[in-house]
């Protein structure tokens, strides 16, 4: 397994071998579905929304519904206007959603196809929508094109009637799992604080079995309210990658404040969610949620031998890694190994932000650990050669590693093609830590059972 | 049930004039009293239609090369293509050195955007060095993306330059995504480059055993090819080469000395069989593994083609202690499975060779079809000198292939192929069309809003298809076979396979899950009581 891997680590420039990350389309794709009855729409080869369709299915084992405009050879040469404006055509009228997302893919971008003017030369029936992100992937990853279609719902939707903002707050949750968006939703609930949440896939990829198939399921961001967005008080950005970008156009176009926070997993960016929104709606975490939290606390203290001290490598998508190796730090693991496929800094902007964050808390915690963003999986197995760890969490392509280097591992994170149930159940959250706390200890418990001679193998652990 | 013209044109009527046009001509309700029907096929997608169709890249990369399993496929390219065909396709492969298998590996030049604006050529000869370094691999493909073509890198130059630098093959494949119209242009161009560059490297004069034979167009799917290849051997035959299942650049190269070669699936692989034969003298056989009447037609075909008696008597006792050793076990499931009606809507091959192992379970295919296969799939290769090549196909490079010099062999002489030509399927494909029931439907690049429509009026028992539409019908509470990948099963193919396959049909059909779908309290009032009589109680 994975034996060409070699333990000397020597320098790469030739680009990546088992990628951490993949490109902006899929990303979009899946923002866009959290629009109430929206269809995406991928302005490429067909073979891109094939992929990006056949990905988002495997992780979710549910339908994913999107267009394509089928570039062929002669589009590519005299440009996709009028594949644009026949997909258009055809979408609104055999699929009628209420709004197209359209996002562009390498070979759109790379021919400079201009979308806004195309969309406005098409035919778009009375009440209908076409919004647009650009989302070339040649820059940034999955994530950067989740954070452009969102910001791409703000750029067409988001305004601001009056000069008042009402008593409300606006979640943008990033690139998470429905189960995570309803925790969160679940959460500012208690706290008894009214919340627009957008993008919101929760009633839309992971939906019930009813017997029926439902192409526009009830869930999703209302276009409505996406617009009214720009009439609350507050934007809480969860996760810098994915969502800050769309948190401070909002910000910048209606006025509403933007404060970016990490994704609240684990204890401690929980905390921080919670309390933002103590802060700026005045009101008081309400007993259930301290209760949950006192839980989550009351097992990490009484199973802190299960994992204390224990090595763990993370991989996976910034935000989520971010969120991950805190909750790993409180819990007294070793992060010693951090790293994401996605490019570290903003797009045109500063690198090395998301090596700065992760290396501040290490070195809070006294850990030495290597930390890279714009990495790959063939870079942390070398690491892992030379440094082994307890415990390996990451998405599915981390089971290579785990079985060639034979590490427990946990699944965490995006893409989860081997195992199901991820996409209902939460990682964010005290519910969501008690989860992880849960597959963690596993893990590592069951590697202690398994290794263990007879005369060491224990009823109680 | 029946569909009828009647239907047919309520369901097109949906669909703005020029789709139903276009449309029309891609669905056929099957009627053998008409002769031979003909269908559109292997034309531009519609936009927005929401199709099942790939790209070039697909059809190259991930389908023909992807599988050789000591060669590392480099995708020059963003970070997209690779990630999404690494692994995501189930040609499984052993290698007896574990260092000389790659298919874990996934290998981009992740393209950035200043590689867009000022070109990649350089990345990817640093790339090929790395490769080179880390893997030693026997042999290196590179296959272009999208944007490769438009930013004009010269891939073919920094391949030939690599490959006299590092001395092995290197190779690269001008697949992007947007030339033809689906991934059936990858499948040609994946197979002119095996032609050129790598059958006919290796340095065999005679095949290595009597009966050598190459596999074409079996990938190995679940280990599929594996368990053709155990019967196949038993019987005798010595297999030089499989295209590309399991395959490798080291038996690749000596493909020439086969003496005959076995087509499976037609559509990704027929090239380069017509190739081998204009180079090599070897004819090529169309066979069929998937179920147990296909799989012995084949076997006494093959038999048949090389005339030996010893080999045909061991074709027949193989047969027979395969099928003694199947039959009671497929007998419970055929009970389960009877009666039932399937949908075979697969990519370009598997749409039509999975109806006869439904079949063979008593399940009826109402509706099939292919999303990228061309009209010979459909209709039968005889249709060929009729298909004018179009604006999208015109750009696929046909090779010019003549005899070799040295290695050209007639393997049978004219007389006996022409012989043979009347028995079996010596270079012939009868397609599709013509197995199909009256009143079924063949459709060609079925897209969502028919897949919905279709289902609506034939309610299959079970439905067999892919990914993207899987969950569809599960939603409506179809069980739903997933064709291209097998939902993680298999084998399916030749005798055992047939079995696997029984076992997961019926699955889906008897797991209690199905039996939750609706909730008690949806068909039981909330409360319950009688009525009294009015005069008993009135206080009037």
């Amino acid at each position: 397994m994975l034996d060409c891997t070699p333990k000397e680590i020597k320098e790469r420039r030739g680009g990546v071998i088992n990628p951490a990350k993949t490109c902006q389309p899929i990303g979009a794709m899946y923002a866009a579905l959290g629009i109430h009855k929206c269809l995406p729409h991928s302005h490429g080869s067909q073979g891109c929304c094939s992929y990006h369709r056949m990905h988002l299915t495997r992780h979710f084992r549910e339908p994913v519904m999107a267009s394509t405009s089928s570039f062929t050879e002669g589009a590519s040469v005299f440009g996709g206007a009028a594949n644009l404006k026949t997909a258009i055509k055809n979408v609104f009228e055999i699929y009628n959603p209420d709004v197209m997302a359209v996002h562009t893919t390498c070979l759109s971008e790379t021919i400079g196809d201009d979308i806004p003017s195309i969309i406005k030369s098409a035919e778009v029936p009375e009440g209908k929508l076409v919004i647009h992100a650009n989302t070339p992937s040649y820059q940034g990853s999955h994530i950067t094109g989740f954070s452009n279609m969102t910001k791409g719902m703000v750029n067409y939707l988001a305004q601001a009637s009056s000069e008042a903002k009402k008593e409300r707050v606006n979640i943008i949750p990033g690139f998470v799992d429905p189960g995570d968006m309803r925790e969160i939703k679940r959460m500012t609930d208690l706290m008894g604080v009214k919340f627009i949440m957008f993008p919101d896939t929760s009633g839309v990829l992971d939906t019930p079995m009813t017997g029926k198939f439902v192409m526009y399921p009830s869930g999703g961001a209302k276009v409505e309210d996406i617009t009214d967005s720009g009439n609350s008080k507050l934007t809480i950005a969860l996760g810098f990658y994915a969502s800050s970008d769309a948190a401070n156009q909002l910000e910048r176009k209606c006025k509403v404040p933007a404060v970016t926070l990490k994704t609240p997993i684990g204890i401690k960016a929980t905390d921080e969610f919670l309390l933002t929104l103590r802060q700026n709606f005045v009101t008081e975490v309400p007993y259930q949620l301290e209760e949950e939290r006192g839980q989550l606390v009351d097992i990490m203290t009484d199973t802190h031998y299960h994992f204390h001290g224990k090595k763990v490598a993370i991989f996976g998508d910034p935000d989520i890694i971010i969120g991950l190796t805190e909750f790993a730090l409180s819990l007294g693991m070793k992060p010693v190994h951090v790293l994401t496929g996605t490019p570290g800094g903003t797009i045109g902007g500063s690198q090395g932000i998301f090596e700065n964050e992760i290396t501040g808390m290490l070195n809070e915690a006294g850990i030495e650990g290597k930390v890279k963003a714009a990495g790959d999986l063939f870079g942390l197995h070398q690491w892992i050669k030379n440094e082994p760890v307890d415990l390996l969490i990451g998405n599915t392509y981390g089971k290579y590693i785990a079985r060639a280097e034979d590490i427990p591992f946990v699944r965490v994170g995006f893409p989860i093609l081997d195992r199901s149930m991820h996409p209902y159940l939460p990682v964010v959250g005290y519910k969501g830590a008690m989860r992880l706390l849960e597959l963690i200890s596993n893990a590592l418990l069951d590697r202690a059972d398994r290794d263990a001679k007879d005369e060491d193998f224990e009823l109680v652990m | 049930m029946a569909v009828n013209e009647k239907d047919l044109d309520k369901i097109l009527n949906r669909y703005p004039a020029k789709v139903k046009r276009s449309r029309k001509k891609h669905i056929l309700i099957r009627d053998s009293s008409m002769g031979q029907q003909e269908i559109e096929a292997n034309t531009r997608t519609i936009p927005g239609i929401m199709t099942n169709r790939g790209c070039a890249f697909a059809g190259c990369k991930g389908v023909v090369l992807g599988p050789l399993k000591d060669v590392v496929h480099i995708v020059h390219g963003p970070i997209g293509c690779a990630y999404y065909s690494w692994l995501t396709r189930r040609n499984k492969a052993i290698s007896e050195d574990p260092e000389k298998n790659f298919l874990t590996y996934c290998v981009s030049t992740d393209l950035q955007e200043s590689d867009i604006v000022f070109g990649g050529e350089k990345k990817l000869a640093r790339m090929i060095d790395e490769v080179v370094e880390f893997f030693k691999p026997n042999a290196i493909t590179v296959s272009a993306t999208c944007p490769v073509g438009l930013i004009g890198d010269d891939m073919q130059t920094v391949a030939r330059i690599a490959r006299e630098k590092h001395g092995i093959s290197i190779t690269a494949y001008n697949c992007e995504g947007y030339k033809g119209v689906s991934q059936s242009a990858g499948h040609h161009i994946a197979n002119n480059g095996l032609l050129e560059w790598m059958v006919g490297q290796g340095d065999m004069e005679e095949p290595p055993g009597k009966y050598t034979i190459n596999i074409l167009g079996e990938y190995n799917i679940g280990g599929d090819g594996w368990e053709v290849e155990r019967v196949l051997k038993e019987i005798g035959y010595n297999v030089q080469a499989v295209l590309t299942g399991n395959g490798s650049y080291e038996n690749l190269i000596n493909a020439h000395v086969a003496e005959l070669n076995l087509v499976q699936c037609h559509r990704s692989i027929n090239y380069i069989a017509d190739m081998l034969e204009k180079k090599y003298g070897t004819p090529w056989l169309k066979v069929n593994f998937i179920g147990i009447r296909a799989t012995c037609e084949s076997l006494r075909n093959m038999a048949l083609y090389f005339g030996d008696e010893e080999l045909m008597r061991k074709t027949e006792e193989v047969i027979a202690r395969e099928l003694a050793q199947i039959e009671p076990q497929l007998e419970p499931y055929r009970k389960i499975c009877a009666g039932k009606t399937t949908f075979c809507f697969v990519g370009g091959s598997r749409g039509h060779h999975y109806q006869g192992l439904y079949e063979e379970l008593g399940i009826d295919t109402m509706l099939a079809g292919y999303e990228f296969a061309h009209r010979d799939d459909y209709e039968g290769r005889d249709v060929l000198p009729c298909i004018k090549p179009d604006a999208d196909s015109k750009n696929i490079p046909e090779l010019h292939v003549v005899p070799d010099e040295r290695r050209y062999r007639l393997k049978i002489t004219a007389e006996k192929m022409a012989e043979l030509k009347d028995r079996i399927p010596l270079g012939n494909y009868k397609g599709m069309n013509v197995t199909m029931k009256d009143g079924s439907v063949i459709v060609d690049d079925l897209n969502h809003y028919e897949t919905e429509e279709f289902i609506e009026i034939f309610k299959p028992d079970i439905f067999s298809s892919g990914i993207k539409d899987k969950y569809i019908p599960q939603k409506m509470g179809i069980p739903s076979k997933q064709l291209h990948n097998y939902d993680y099963s298999g084998p399916y193919a030749g005798f055992k396979g047939a079995v696997n396959f029984a076992r997961d049909i019926s699955m889906s059909f008897t797991t209690p899950t199905w039996n939750f779908i609706d909730p008690p309290w949806k068909n039981r009032p909330m409360l319950e009581g009688t009525i009294q009589s009015c005069a008993d109680n009135c206080s009037e």
